[in-house]
């Protein structure tokens, strides 16, 4: 992974100095409430309910066993013992005191990480496929291009009081898995004929309170030009995104305004200018970064590994858990795990400090001291060898992290919620325990199969409701918390935005909601059908019936 | 006198910011004496005579495009770019412009909310000129902010005070 040089360790520890110097400032009283929030939030900080939160950046999701043990030791030392993983594969602390905010930046620093621009009005942190180097459907590591694009957007000067936030996506597989279709600027990495590395560029998606579905602005940038074309971009939103309206000032709201076609000449007649200027990128450059993404020591191993199998037919608590939790791997002989963080008992993306801890220990121990961090908020070890995975297994088990669910209905993506956030409508935390609580047969839970369900406690939608094949949004209704459901979203290839399917729903009510819902699905499956598929085959009236009921269904369609 | 940060100073700066009510119309002002900002409007009606005369600058307004003002940059020796509120970014793309694409060489001030959390980003995007509102600091702390225009040393991506990205200033150890 990316190791810090001299610049960039220069670059955060100068940034501790600063912030440490506007929270004086502030907490002196030289900085108003209102002037000290855009800076703390570029620095990760939010004032929530009950303390503030901090949000550390994991660049493209990517940590070392070093650094896990670093936040371990801040989520001990400085919070309530745990950390939470957030849908953008950062991290969050709950409880840290303000004036101890610039200590624990001066202890990131020592690992180098931060919490630059993980908030705010600027270019965030930019996110990418936590397989990303190990699975077999890539055409280009996008990482390397992520790190040269994070150095970029760093403090870049132009880009710090934009209109809104700005977030940026890179994928290079076949499959998406960094929902590029949903960001300000989605980037796929390709090649054109012959074979010269480049971006197919999105602009315009997003989630938030008007989702929509990325358009392409081009088909093709070559790798040179890919920061020049990002900048006319920026400076195009930068200059004539709104800034009247809070709600209309992300970039899709310009590129809509815009159309397309119009939006893509600004930009180009912009770029005309930056184009071959000076961030044009040289191979050298690239060469470098790439250097630090280098192909781990890997053993010649068989493709499939006798004792991983025979573990497998001995131990059907094991088989499944490698059923769900394991993915294959490009190299023989080794597979990727996710270290489920969707253990009931505990909120969607938590890990504690002792559980982090244990996680660095076996990067180390299994998978060459790297652990990535998913938008669906669990951890992946990208690198261990199928005859280790019994041993991952047993450990993980023993402390909560092999709940054998990735990618069911209980891997739920869910937003810290109204139990944390100061934004939110809703709680979201305790309707996902619910759900959980409400499907625990895993035998279910598998003839259910593949099926993604995703809470936002707001408009927000950190919680991704947008894209779940069954979304829920906590919604305020005089004062009340209840909870919109939609049908029919989807990340990836074939991403698409959700539909509500009708009124709104009591907390209590949703273990019963869900419920309706899987069970119109399981009458209404095809041989083979996923969840999504069949949302798409029916539409939603099967659904409506099923939840709401023939009369309730009649009357709306009457009233409408 | 009103303090001004220029070049990394802090100095003393008499020129006034022209600011117009809705009842004054551009064409029949006549402009006041001493060095001077007049908007957008006021230039325009009155180019013809002032342009040129170096006591004379104009000032726009963050939905003022500096595009209007790209013909008259022969007879405008300092442009000052208004911030409504510091976290209106526009001015920022606009000095980049008139440095960069329009080759502006005089000078070019951030006036209105100036808070000395953004010199440093304002230094980069082409500003030589800082003037907080008046009152906004004091004498000492304007002096203490000067600080904050050397927040980074050395940063990573090409702007208009250092016209090189990092990776083609320095060689980089892989």
């Amino acid at each position: 992974m990316y190791r810090y040089d001299p610049y960039d360790q220069k670059i955060v520890d100068e940034r501790v100095a600063q912030f440490r110097d506007q929270t004086r400032r502030y907490l002196a009283g030289e900085l108003t409430d209102d002037e000290f929030r855009p800076l703390r939030l570029q620095n990760g900080l939010y004032i929530q309910r009950h303390a503030p939160m901090l949000r550390v950046a994991v660049p493209y999701g990517l940590l070392s066993s070093t650094q896990v043990r670093k936040l371990a030791h801040i989520a001990r030392t400085h919070d309530k013992g745990y950390a939470h993983v957030t849908t953008r594969q950062n991290f969050q602390f709950n409880w840290p005191e303000l004036k101890v905010v610039p200590e624990i930046l001066a202890e990131l620093a020592t690992v180098e990480m931060h919490a630059i621009q993980t908030s705010g009005a600027c270019i965030r942190n930019i996110t990418s496929d936590p397989f990303a180097g190990v699975a077999g459907d890539e055409y280009i590591d996008p990482r390397p291009w992520c790190e040269v694009l994070r150095q970029w957007s760093t403090f870049h000067p132009e880009f710090a009081f934009l209109p809104r936030k700005f977030k940026i996506a890179v994928n290079g597989a076949g499959q998406d898995r960094a929902v590029i279709q949903c960001h300000d600027i989605g980037l796929e990495l390709k090649r054109d004929a012959a074979g010269e590395i480049g971006f197919r560029v999105l602009v315009g998606g997003g989630m938030g309170r008007t989702p929509i579905i990325g358009e392409e602005i081009t088909d093709f940038v070559p790798w040179q030009h890919i920061i020049t074309y990002c900048e006319a971009i920026l400076r195009v939103y930068n200059r004539y995104g709104r800034r009247d309206n809070l709600y209309k000032a992300r970039i899709k709201i310009l590129v809509k305004a815009l159309g397309i076609a119009e939006f893509k000449r600004q930009v180009e007649a912009e770029w005309e200018f930056g184009k071959n200027g000076p961030n044009t990128l040289t191979e050298a450059e690239v060469a470098r970064v790439a250097g630090h993404f280098t192909t781990p020591a890997y053993e010649t191993l068989p493709a499939e590994d006798a004792g991983y199998a025979a573990q497998r037919s001995a131990n059907p608590a094991f088989a499944a858990w490698a059923r769900r939790n394991v993915l294959a791997h490009k190299v023989p002989g080794y597979a990727i795990v996710v270290l489920s963080l969707k253990d009931p008992k505990r909120a969607p993306g938590d890990i504690t400090a002792e559980q982090l801890d244990l996680v660095a220990d076996w990067a180390d121990a299994y998978s060459f001291g790297e652990i990535r961090a998913t938008h669906e908020q669990n951890l992946v070890l990208a690198d261990v060898r199928q005859s280790d995975l019994f041993a991952v297994w047993e450990k993980a088990r023993a402390t909560g992290l092999a709940t054998p669910t990735f990618g069911l209905l209980t891997d739920i993506i869910c937003c810290p919620g109204g139990d944390f956030c100061a934004l939110a409508n809703a709680k979201s935390i305790p309707i996902a325990n619910a759900i959980q609580a409400r499907f625990d047969d895993l035998d279910h839970l598998y003839d259910i199969g593949d099926i993604e369900l995703n809470i936002s406690g707001c408009m927000n939608s950190c919680g991704h409701h947008h894209v779940g094949h069954i979304g829920i949004l906590g919604v305020d209704k005089n004062g009340e918390e209840w909870y919109q459901v939609s049908l029919g979203g989807s990340q990836g290839n074939n991403t698409s935005i959700g539909k509500v399917i009708g009124r709104s729903f009591a907390a209590a009510e949703m273990p019963d909601v869900i419920s309706k819902i899987i069970d119109v699905y399981l009458a209404q499956r095809q041989a083979g059908e996923r969840f999504i598929e069949t949302v798409r085959r029916t539409g939603l009236d099967p659904f409506k019936l099923g939840v709401y009921g023939e009369a309730a269904v009649k009357e709306r369609k009457h009233n409408a | 006198m009103p303090k001004l940060i220029k070049n990394g100073q802090v100095i003393d700066d008499a020129a006034q910011i022209l600011v117009l009510d809705e009842t004054q119309a551009p064409e029949a002002l006549t402009l006041p004496e001493g060095p001077l900002f007049v908007p957008l409007a006021v230039w325009q009606a009155h180019k013809g005579q002032i342009s040129g005369r170096a006591s004379v600058g104009v000032w726009l307004d963050s939905h003022e495009n500096v595009d209007e003002i790209a013909d008259d940059l022969e007879g405008i020796t300092a442009i000052a770019l208004n911030f409504p509120k510091f976290t209106d970014g526009r001015a920022y793309s606009a000095a980049a412009l008139l440095r960069s694409r329009y080759g502006f060489k005089g000078e070019i001030r951030a006036i209105g909310d100036v808070l000395r959390d953004q010199f440093f980003f304002m230094q980069r995007c082409g500003f030589d000129a800082i003037q907080p509102k008046a009152g906004k600091y004091s004498d000492a702390q304007l002096e203490e902010a000067l600080a904050s225009l050397k927040d980074f040393s050395t940063p990573y991506q090409a702007a208009i005070d250092q016209p090189e990205p990092l990776f083609r200033r320095t060689q980089r150890a892989a």
